[in-house]
């Protein structure tokens, strides 16, 4: 009777302590830094420099968010996850947004409830080998030996190829890319898959780059975007509309450059009005956010195209072609909605 | 009131009212967590099921004992990684006996030079943590062997390469049942003889060279029945095709270096226990073996081992223990253990971290235990009676 | 030879034989003994050489210690590239602590062994004052580490690193599972059976399961047993892992110092009329401790190596913060740099540790006799 009595206070109290959760916009203003969790090192993806900074792509999307929300783009906690940690450590509260190359899935997204707000690079698995190795094509990989990062869906797209084509294989799991790239690099394995975005940025840090290749065959589809944790919408709009902002700041041609006179002004193109502030946009209160969200997070972390360019593109070691990921416009899959 | 003083003052009635007070706070605490767990699983719309076990797991493991592909279930791939897990416990658990027994020896020895490397050796492997051994012993090994096109060939049936060794393996073929038959025949002559022996000596004093003629037996007979049925046994060795090289017996480089590594790093351990059980037996067992005139090798097997086994024997069991859970490091190297496959790949594909990893902490425990419940035992058959 | 006698008590002082002792004799007696002893030198001889000749070249005399790039190590010299670590050892040390704030890391682990001296050499002069010294350290670690008091800024955990990220994992485990060790071990020789069976659970589990299950759990699972909304930093939820983990050894540990206590201590406590608490505050304790004190030492030596585990669940110990660096295009591939510098580290620190173990033990073996 007793215990009943105090299993049923500690239910209560725990009620209790449910109804009162703060918004997470909330949590991260009363903490004036905003947590992001990140991979523990990709180049050009996310990778601490010798002085101790975070930089690359995803450690831009965490400040381009910090920008928005608290105004300023340094105001970041950066945790690292590996492929494994992420989604526990989204779940657990370790940070506000994953930022970490992580594709999006029908079963992460509805089995393992995670909200997932947006695509910030269209992606796909290919296969890395040495030119020395004679292979033209991943067909021809029967019996090879290969190197996947664990904790990604790379694990079933590989058995799904191989058993698809009728060929056999011996899988290497590795945690993390650094482990893999020294593995795949010592001769471990013949082949290195993962994301081709990940096996450019593994071949950039190649002393010979050019002694590799990345096989033509890309095998899955893997649109990789920021995740953030199911239930609060407010903050999933938040984010999502972070992403489309710095896109459309290329569509428009604002850059980090230009954005402080284009939002000094009255532009032609009223779009860049509404978005810099200029002219009320309906609703930006609801999402608890100032009016200059937009000129914040492209002045201080620059649009998509400046991001891209800066961390991925073709003047970084990793040399990237923007490929499908550009604006429609371009020939691209990124297609913004209206900034209305 | 003051019958309930009384109840406090007797020492039997306030014990048992303390245990239940103790029993309420721990129930009242485990009610909380799991209604903890309750709400944080309806506010995250999880639930808690086994039923992730039957569904096809989907990934490949690259060492089986048991057959296994992608489209059997998790379950069967947390076996797959259960039976490794056992594989590179015995491998490491016999390297570290003998390197560990080697070393505490060798640590006792006269010669000065032997005896100081042995002790820096110890020294430096006992106090680097167990993860930097595997990952660098697995560093050495795939950075140091060559690329299996230019695999180091030991008489064309053997090769180590940065894949992995390979050795050629023994295939069976029709009669080697008589070998069996012949096998288990000795196996039971040498029992026998070994009791006759005994009691034998117990009676009379005669003592034969049991282990040369068990052995000699043990060798010989299935060797006969080998020649006698046309050598039915033969060899699958291993060929370079395509990229690696298939047929024969396989020892892949995670496998081999987690062996070395979890052998190494216990056989430090093991051999300060040696030395420890060795220095524990009283000089004057030495000294009185040796007064009676017993030869030097009789001295340490008759007299110095079996009083230094039973010092030995239980850190030697718990060490044997740790060996076994730190091969749960494995996962770091990629060997794919019980962590690495149920409490790795499956956790995250299912997202189930409760139940794949109380399954593994479960099975983990139940080693332990029964590890543990067997050194009790054991224990008390060698303690010392009397005193 | 030929026998010469000599009258009671005038014989002389001949020297030794030739060869039995000084250098040769040393040499002869401790390394050319026997014929297999020789065999055995002569093969150590070589494995030194060996190792020698090859080693030190690469780690030392060829080793560049300072370049920009991997790259421009090569092009300096072929031995190791030490200029991975040189140019990272901040990070190697303080994580991403900020630059400005490190001092608070320095004066920490400086005063840290002011704290612990007298605690581990028990004939410290003033050792009354230093012992309330030690009494308040733990409050005045935190808040110069963690900041947020006086002033001092607030520093993320997650910005935590590096060797000090070791050092703080190690000793506050150990610190913390101090006292629930001791309680673990009297409650497992106590009279109750709920008592005794409970922490029998508790330190079986714990020690039957492998650690880094238990840090999966700490990364994964802890916050699933909290209330929701609780949100604690993941090197919280390691510290509480690592102190349950710790706790188990350490009262195993007592449990063998209160077990070599002589049974007439208890008779004579209990003759004088001593209760329980009285018979384990001044009579158990005090002596089942001092007894423990190398064990303990042994058990914070083996936590302090598993600290290395916490680099799987995504932490940057000096092993993370290795492989990040590796992770940048400059230092990729100097991995056996980078685990061999680490392995020394820890090295380093836990021969001195288990030096003073050895020390004590020996100084507490000669105080009881």
């Amino acid at each position: 009777m007793k215990t009943k009595i105090l299993l049923a206070a500690a239910t209560a109290g725990v009620m209790f302590a449910g109804s009162v959760l703060a918004s997470t916009l909330d949590d991260v203003r009363a903490r004036g830094k905003l947590n992001c969790i990140i991979n523990t090192g990709l180049a050009g993806f996310a990778a601490p420099d010798d002085k101790g900074k975070w930089t690359g792509f995803d450690v831009d999307f965490c400040r381009a968010v910090a920008a928005a929300t608290l105004g300023d783009a340094d105001k970041v906690n950066y945790t690292t996850a590996t492929g494994k940690t992420r989604f526990t450590k989204l779940a657990a509260g370790e940070g506000e947004i994953l930022s970490r190359n992580t594709t999006w899935t029908f079963s992460r997204d509805v089995d393992l409830s995670q909200t997932f707000v947006g695509v910030s690079y269209y992606d796909g698995q290919g296969f890395m080998v040495p030119k020395a190795l004679g292979v033209k094509s991943a067909k021809g990989l029967d019996g090879a030996s290969v190197c996947i990062q664990t904790g990604t869906t790379t694990e079933l797209n590989l058995a799904e190829f191989f058993a698809g084509n009728g060929m056999k294989y011996n899988p290497v799991p590795i945690e993390t890319n650094a482990e893999a790239q020294e593995l795949y690099k010592a001769g471990r394995c013949d082949v290195y898959t993962t994301d081709a975005s990940g096996l450019y940025a593994t071949m950039s840090s190649f002393d010979n780059p050019a002694d590799h290749m990345v096989l033509p065959e890309i095998v899955s589809k893997e649109p990789l975007g920021p995740v953030v944790r199911h239930g609060d919408d407010q903050w999933a709009d938040i984010v999502a509309w972070t992403l489309k902002a710095m896109m459309a700041g290329e569509e428009l041609g604002i850059t980090s450059a230009n954005v402080k006179s284009l939002a000094g002004k009255d532009n032609k193109n009223k779009e860049i009005n509404r978005l810099l502030g200029k002219d009320p946009l309906q609703g930006i209160s609801k999402l608890g956010l100032s009016a200059d969200w937009a000129v914040n997070i492209i002045g201080q972390v620059g649009n998509y195209e400046e991001v891209f360019e800066k961390n991925l593109g073709m003047s970084t070691p990793l040399k990237i072609a923007r490929g499908m990921n550009q604006l429609y416009r371009d020939g691209g899959l990124f297609y913004i909605p209206p900034i209305k | 009131m003051s019958f309930l003083s009384n109840i406090w003052r007797n020492e039997k009635s306030r014990e048992i009212i303390v245990q239940i007070f103790v029993l309420l706070c721990i129930g009242w605490f485990l009610s909380w967590l799991i209604s903890n767990v309750d709400a944080n699983f309806k506010a995250l719309g999880k639930d808690i099921s086994f039923e992730f076990l039957f569904i096809p797991a989907g990934y490949d493991i690259n060492q089986y004992l048991i057959d296994y592909n992608n489209r059997d279930s998790h379950l069967r791939a947390g076996i797959v990684g259960l039976l490794n897990t056992g594989l590179v416990a015995v491998f490491g658990i016999i390297l570290a006996t003998v390197l560990g027994i080697s070393l505490g020896i060798i640590r006792l020895s006269k010669n000065w030079l032997a005896s100081k490397i042995a002790y820096w050796y110890i020294e430096f492997t006992r106090n680097v943590p167990i993860l930097l051994h595997i990952l660098l012993w697995h560093g050495i090994i795939i950075n140091t062997l060559p690329h299996p096109r230019k695999a180091l060939n030991l008489g064309d049936v053997t090769f180590l390469s940065n894949r992995g060794f390979y050795i050629p393996k023994p295939l069976t073929e029709n009669g080697i049942e008589l070998v069996y038959l012949f096998l288990v025949i000795a196996i039971i002559f040498s029992v026998l003889f070994f009791k006759y022996a005994k009691k034998k000596q117990d009676l009379t004093g005669v003592q034969y060279p049991v282990f040369w003629i068990n052995f000699s037996v043990l060798i010989s007979l299935p060797l006969i029945a080998f020649f006698i049925s046309g050598m039915p046994i033969s060899l699958e060795i291993p060929a370079l095709k395509g990229f690696n090289f298939r047929g024969g017996m396989h020892m892949s480089p995670e496998l081999a270096a987690l062996t070395f590594a979890l052998g190494i790093y216990t056989a430090a351990f093991i051999a300060e226990i040696v030395r420890a059980g060795i220095l524990a037996v009283d000089k004057g067992q030495r000294e009185a073996a040796e007064s009676i005139g017993l030869k030097s090798s009789k001295v340490m097997k008759l007299v110095i081992l079996p009083q230094a086994r039973r010092v030995i024997i239980p850190p030697l069991t718990s060490q044997y223990l740790n060996l076994t859970k730190n091969s749960s490091l494995a996962i770091a190297i990629g060997y794919m253990d019980l962590v690495a496959t149920l409490g790795g790949i499956s956790l995250n594909q299912t997202g189930r971290e409760m139940e794949t990893m109380v399954i593994v902490m479960l099975i983990y425990l139940s080693v332990s235990l029964s590890i543990s419940a067997f050194m009790n035992w054991y224990n008390n058959k060698v303690k010392l009676v009397g005193r | 030879m030929s026998t010469q006698m000599y009258k009671p008590g005038s014989y002389p002082n001949l020297p030794p034989p030739p060869g039995t002792v000084g250098f040769y004799g040393w040499i002869r007696n401790n390394l050319f003994s026997s014929i297999s002893n020789t065999l055995l030198t002569i093969v150590s001889v070589v494995l030194v050489y060996y190792l020698i000749d090859g080693i030190i070249g690469w780690f030392l005399f060829d080793a560049v210690f300072d370049a920009d790039s991997k790259i421009e190590c090569r092009k300096i010299n072929d031995g190791a590239c030490w200029a991975v670590i040189t140019r990272r050892v901040g990070q190697f040390v303080y994580g991403f602590y900020p630059e400005a704030e490190r001092w608070r890391i320095n004066i920490s682990f400086l005063t840290m062994f002011i704290a612990f001296a007298p605690l581990l050499y028990p004939d410290l002069p003033k050792r009354k004052w230093l012992l309330w010294f030690s009494g308040i350290y733990p409050f005045f670690a935190f808040i110069l580490i963690n900041g947020g008091f006086f002033g001092l800024a607030k520093i993320e955990y997650s910005l935590f690193g590096g060797f000090m990220l070791t050092v703080i994992l190690g000793v506050t485990g150990i610190v913390c599972s101090l006292p629930i060790g001791i309680l673990l071990a009297l409650g497992r020789q106590s009279k109750l059976t709920v008592v005794r069976t409970l922490s029998v659970c508790f330190i079986e589990f714990m020690r039957g399961v492998p650690l880094i299950t238990l840090l999966f759990v700490a990364s994964s699972m802890l916050n699933y047993f909290m209330p929701p909304g609780t949100n604690f930093s993941i090197l919280v939820r390691v510290i509480i892992m690592f102190t349950f983990f710790s706790a188990a050894y350490i009262a195993e540990v007592i449990r063998g110092g209160i077990q070599a206590i002589p049974k007439g201590q208890y008779e004579a406590a209990d003759a004088l009329g001593m209760n329980y608490w009285q018979t384990t505050r001044f009579i158990t304790l005090p002596q089942a401790l001092k007894i423990s004190i190398p064990g303990i030492m042994n058990t914070f030596i083996g936590l302090y190596k598993d600290t290395t585990l916490v680099v799987v669940i995504g932490l940057l110990d000096p092993l993370g913060i290795g492989r990040a660096a590796l992770a940048d295009t400059k230092w990729n591939g100097l991995s056996t740099e980078t685990y061999l510098f680490v392995a020394l580290f820890f090295f380093v620190s836990c021969f001195a540790m288990s030096r003073y173990s050895l020390w004590l033990e020996n100084k507490l073996n000669t105080e009881n006799k």
